[in-house]
């Protein structure tokens, strides 16, 4: 038991370096000013700037309306790919999970050449595009997997006990598959809050999302204030992993 | 007048080109406990499945009061199934699964909370209904799952091995709890299960099932005391399976001597199959009047009884059970009574294969080629290939043999084993074997080739 406790070391020390003193560094930069004291105007003012608001309220929205449209594509999705009667083959999984293997960038990248291409005003609209096409895969997987893990005789007690497949479905499939669905918001929600390179590309900087805004100041050697942006958008993260509970687990630990 | 209210017509069914069902007929009297019993892979849960509705035969119908009900989803069928692992709803408490289909028919509050209650006081879960279902012991999930049916009040029950899941004691007391309750219900119970001991305690009537086909159909008693074949007599309680001759009526001759019996019209001198009960074999120290003899080599206590095993004069190896002990190695003599002796025709005396001659010295059967003797026989001619049970060669490895085949079933004859090794093309061959063998093995079969016996198919001879 002792020596095997100790593989686990490296680990440890990578965790350190890579996890934790950077979530402190950004922790202390957010409460220091330009010159290392100690303040918490860089929180107040991203509390009383109505821009940094307002771009907090818009990544919101649109990490909102990410989700939701994932989820409304990619549950009749996992559905479909869970469902023996209509995919026989894994084949067609791997082709959904497929663009999960390129770079975000590139693809972000060559669909607003696409959209270039074909002539389309980039705006709010490629935008939601670009996202849904980026997350659209991390929604379906959790919610395929737990489908198909899910015990047959439940929906087979379900009809027995009277319930038509529209019941089945919305009384006992659905609630079942909810650890799916609340794996998948997480994986879809928090990135889309934070990301920056899908609205620089796909909007031409046109919309800025929070993500977006923590670049530029970071770019812009404004560590202080940058990090107090990221530390603000840690605790929601924070605050939405706290709601999940124990349901996603297993859904989620099944993608990774 | 009694009315049947299932009714089973020529039912089959096929997975990939494999009968699991094949022309089923059977039906269920009104308020009847019938069991579905077999081993494993006898087609008697797919039975069950289709009268739920999650299968649909092939062929045949299925009548409820009457009509068909083939064509009804399983929603609209006025049956209620306990699943085999329970499958309770894991996100509704024990209320809430119990209301699920009181709920969906939409019946008014008070109602479904008076019939939940009723029926958790029927099952002893009174004080369960606000518990996660899945915090309940198997036992009490069980419970549950038949609550969960019952309070539908279905026309028939269809219990798919409800008990299996539980220890043995908790399952003895089910079986008594399951027996009071279709007694005073009066819904009529389907019950499937593998354990024949199940089966006798609990049914009116047991169909036993193999191979997709019924075997024998009967009160529980028929079913011990007049097995209609070794499958039965085998699967059925213990028993002493052994192959006699009907010297004439109510006389017939095994283990190398001469009984009386009571089994008349089978023919003089015709092979047959002989079941003795262990229970039903007479016991002594001392060999005057009894009417063979033999010495014991095993004794074993088991708890009501003593069961030994006893090789006989003849070579025969019999099981018995009798309340005294007998000592090992002592020579005792035995005896049994006509009414203990059940007769059995002999389904098959060899093995018949349809063969096609391909040339002089070989024929096709089983799907490979055997060499044999067939002059006389024009090469693409349909013939009947006949081989004795013992002249089967079964080998270690499938290699070894021309085609291969598993050990599928095995019947100890007290002096041989009888096998059934189901082929790769799903044929069956049975062999009479002096070695041991497993269910499951993988064997190689051989036949050499004098012992392929050719007659035409349609009486026409070489």
């Amino acid at each position: 038991m002792g020596k095997r406790h100790n593989w686990s070391f490296p680990y440890f020390i990578f965790m350190i370096l890579f996890v934790v003193l950077p979530l402190l560094l950004v922790a202390v930069y957010a409460f220091q000013d330009s010159n290392g004291r100690f303040t918490f105007a860089n929180i107040i003012r991203f509390f009383s700037d109505s821009d940094s608001l307002s771009t907090f309220a818009l990544s919101i929205e649109v990490a909102i309306e990410n989700t939701v449209l994932c989820i409304l594509l990619g549950y009749p999705a996992a559905w479909i790919l869970a469902n023996k009667k209509y995919n026989r083959s894994s084949v067609t999984i791997i082709l959904f999970i497929l663009p999960m293997w390129i770079n975000a960038l590139m693809r972000t990248l060559a669909t607003a050449e696409l959209f270039n291409m074909l002539g389309f005003q980039l705006g709010k609209g490629t935008l939601i595009y670009g996202m849904v096409y980026d997350y659209l895969p991390f929604m379906i997987y959790p919610i395929y997997t737990i489908l198909q893990k899910m015990d047959k005789s439940y929906a087979e007690a379900a009809q027995d006990l009277g319930a038509n497949p529209v019941q089945v479905f919305w009384k006992v499939t659905f609630p079942l598959s909810m650890p799916g669905v609340t794996s998948g918001i997480l994986m879809v929600f928090m990135p889309t809050v934070s990301t920056f390179a899908i609205s620089e590309f796909l909007t031409n900087n046109k919309i800025k999302l929070f993500g977006t805004i923590i670049q530029e100041n970071i770019n812009s050697s404004m560590w202080n204030y940058g990090a107090a942006l990221a530390f603000v958008m840690l605790l929601i993260i924070g605050a939405t992993t706290l709601l999940r509970g124990n349901d996603g687990e297993e859904a989620g630990s099944s993608l990774i | 007048m009694e009315t049947h209210i299932i009714e089973i017509q020529h039912v089959s069914k096929s997975y990939s080109g494999k009968k699991v069902l094949d022309d089923i007929n059977f039906y269920v009297r009104t308020g009847e406990f019938v069991t579905l019993l077999g081993p494993s892979g006898c087609g008697k849960t797919t039975m069950l499945r289709q009268i739920a509705g999650f299968v649909n035969p092939d062929e045949g119908c299925i009548l409820l009061e009457g009509k068909d009900i083939s064509s009804i989803p399983p929603y609209e069928r006025p049956l209620n199934t306990v699943f085999q692992r329970y499958a309770l709803f894991p996100h509704l408490d024990v209320y809430d699964n119990i209301a699920f289909g009181l709920k969906l028919k939409k019946l008014p509050e008070e109602e479904i909370d008076r019939k939940v209650r009723k029926v958790l006081k029927l099952v002893s879960m009174s004080d369960y209904e606000d518990r996660d279902v899945e915090s309940l012991s198997g036992g009490q999930q069980q419970r549950v799952a038949i609550a969960r049916a019952l309070v539908n009040r279905p026309k028939v029950l269809l219990l798919d091995e409800p008990l299996a899941a539980l220890d043995l004691k908790m399952r003895k007391d089910m079986q008594i709890e399951l027996k009071e309750m279709h007694e005073k219900l009066g819904i009529t119970f389907i019950y499937v299960t593998h354990d024949q001991e199940e089966a006798l305690t609990l049914s009116d009537t047991i169909i036993v099932m193999n191979e997709g086909r019924i075997q024998q159909i009967g009160t529980p008693a028929d079913i011990y005391n007049e097995p209609v074949n070794s499958f039965v007599a085998d699967f059925i309680g213990e028993s002493n399976i052994l192959n006699g001759t009907m010297v004439c009526d109510r006389r017939v001759e095994f283990i190398g001597h001469e009984f009386n019996c009571v089994d008349e019209g089978f023919g003089d001198n015709v092979p047959v199959d002989v079941v003795i009960r262990p229970e039903d074999i007479y016991i002594m120290n001392r060999t005057e009047g009894a009417q063979f003899t033999g010495v014991v080599r095993s004794c074993t206590f088991k708890g009501v009884h003593y069961e030994m095993f006893v090789n006989t004069e003849s070579g025969f190896e019999l099981q018995i059970q009798d309340y005294n002990a007998f000592e090992v190695g002592s020579t005792v003599g035995m005896l049994i009574k006509p009414a203990d002796i059940q007769v059995m025709r002999k389904e098959r005396t060899c093995n018949t294969f349809d063969a096609v001659v391909t040339d002089a010295s070989h024929v096709e059967f089983l799907g490979a080629s055997f060499e044999c003797d067939a002059t006389g026989f024009e090469p693409g001619s349909r013939v009947k290939a006949e081989v004795d049970f013992d002249k089967i060669e079964l080998m270690d490895h499938r290699e070894e043999g021309a085609i291969g085949g598993e050990v599928h079933f095995i019947l100890y004859k007290g002096d041989h084993y009888h096998l059934t090794v189901l082929t790769e093309g799903r044929g069956h061959v049975y062999v009479d074997t002096q070695d041991i063998w497993d269910k499951g093995d993988l064997v190689g079969i051989n036949i050499s080739p004098s012992h392929i016996k050719i007659s035409g198919t349609d009486g026409q001879e070489a």
